[in-house]
């Protein structure tokens, strides 16, 4: 029971705490999980996280999921997932339903127009971003050939991005990896 | 059926979201606004804004909010499942196998080959937001409160929430 109270203590605090998202609330879990409460070494922690990032999707659930899974059985899994997710969530549900109580004041109409040149701010950030992360992954070149195949694809020829991300899925997999260093 | 076009909705994006919670951003909007018209263009941005600047993985806030208004309770619920349990599956069951090749070229590629599609789909999202700001707020002030809340954010690393609390104030007093 003190290791489930100590699960939902580390995956509520990073979640609640972690603005930003995903890659802020991996500082803290480590601060949680490994620091305060012991329940994880150091090196445990990052190999987790290694394999984390080796499938798609959101790396705070997967951590929160297999770390409550290991450590507390599949109760520790809900728990840590419940604690990691559901704060938040409850949070925007009601901050935004009790915004829309107002939404035949002009002022609150007003209100959500002011933050569209913000998040688009926020997304060009994001975008600058994984533009590094591929240049730093890949190398100029191959990302500009990725890059020049995707903007063809997506924008020019609307096709479904799905499609698109799993060619590329395909292609990571089947051409021959260079350097020898496979298995 | 609702409940099944909102688990499909959030199941596609995050198995393909290889990058975390914001890669999955430009997948969800596609399905959500593109696809199934269950929010504008604008609508979204806004819920967006908020959710971004607010704690917690992004990608759990859009599928609990967007599942609660489109399915209720357990449209929310649905969204949640669709969004955390498929990766977190496989990676339970595939432990041993991930474990022994997570260092080999070929795994790591799957996630770097990847980003710049991601990227692409970003900067579409970027110019779609750019465009809805400029047909409801006009240029002027769209071109200044970019500029304003790029320093903001990127040059005095002003905290997010309080960036949008202002936007909202001044969306509210003068736009």
């Amino acid at each position: 029971m003190k290791i489930q109270i100590q699960l939902f203590k580390a995956f509520f605090v990073s979640g609640i705490l972690g603005f930003g998202g995903g890659p802020t609330i991996i500082p803290l879990l480590h601060k949680e999980v490994v620091e305060k409460y012991k329940l994880m070494t150091d090196d445990d922690f990052s190999d987790v996280l290694s394999i984390g990032n080796t499938l798609p999707g959101p790396i705070a659930t997967k951590m929160a999921g297999y770390i409550g899974y290991r450590i507390g059985g599949i109760f520790g899994l809900v728990n840590a997932l419940f604690a990691s997710v559901m704060p938040t969530v409850l949070l925007i549900i009601i901050l935004l339903n009790s915004l829309k109580e107002f939404s035949n004041s002009d002022f609150i109409n007003n209100m959500s127009k002011g933050v569209i040149p913000i998040v688009t701010v926020m997304m060009g950030l994001y975008a600058f971003d994984f533009l590094k992360k591929s240049h730093k992954a890949l190398g100029l070149k191959i990302s500009a050939i990725i890059f020049l195949y995707s903007f063809i694809t997506i924008v020019v020829f609307d096709l479904h991005p799905g499609i698109i991300i799993t060619s590329l899925l395909i292609l990571a997999f089947a051409l021959p990896a260079k350097g020898g260093k496979a298995q | 059926m609702i409940f099944w076009k909102i688990f499909i909705a959030f199941l596609i994006p995050n198995l393909l979201a290889y990058g975390g919670g914001p890669a999955s951003i430009p997948l969800i909007e596609h399905e959500v606004v593109d696809r199934y018209g269950w929010m504008t263009q604008s609508e979204f941005s806004e819920f967006l804004a908020l959710a971004n600047s607010l704690p917690g993985p992004i990608a759990t806030k859009m599928a609990g909010y967007i599942g609660f208004e489109v399915g209720g309770f357990l449209g929310s619920i649905i969204a949640l499942f669709a969004t955390v349990a498929p990766t977190l599956i496989l990676m339970i069951t595939l432990l041993n196998l991930l474990h022994k090749y997570r260092d080999s070229p070929k795994v790591m590629r799957l996630s770097s080959f990847v980003l710049p599609a991601i990227a692409v789909l970003l900067i579409t999202l970027t110019f779609d937001f750019a465009k809805s700001s400029y047909e409801s707020n006009k240029l002027i002030p769209t071109i200044l409160m970019i500029v304003g809340s790029y320093l903001a954010l990127e040059k005095f690393k002003v905290p997010s929430i309080i960036v949008i609390v202002v936007g909202l104030l001044i969306g509210g007093f003068l736009l």
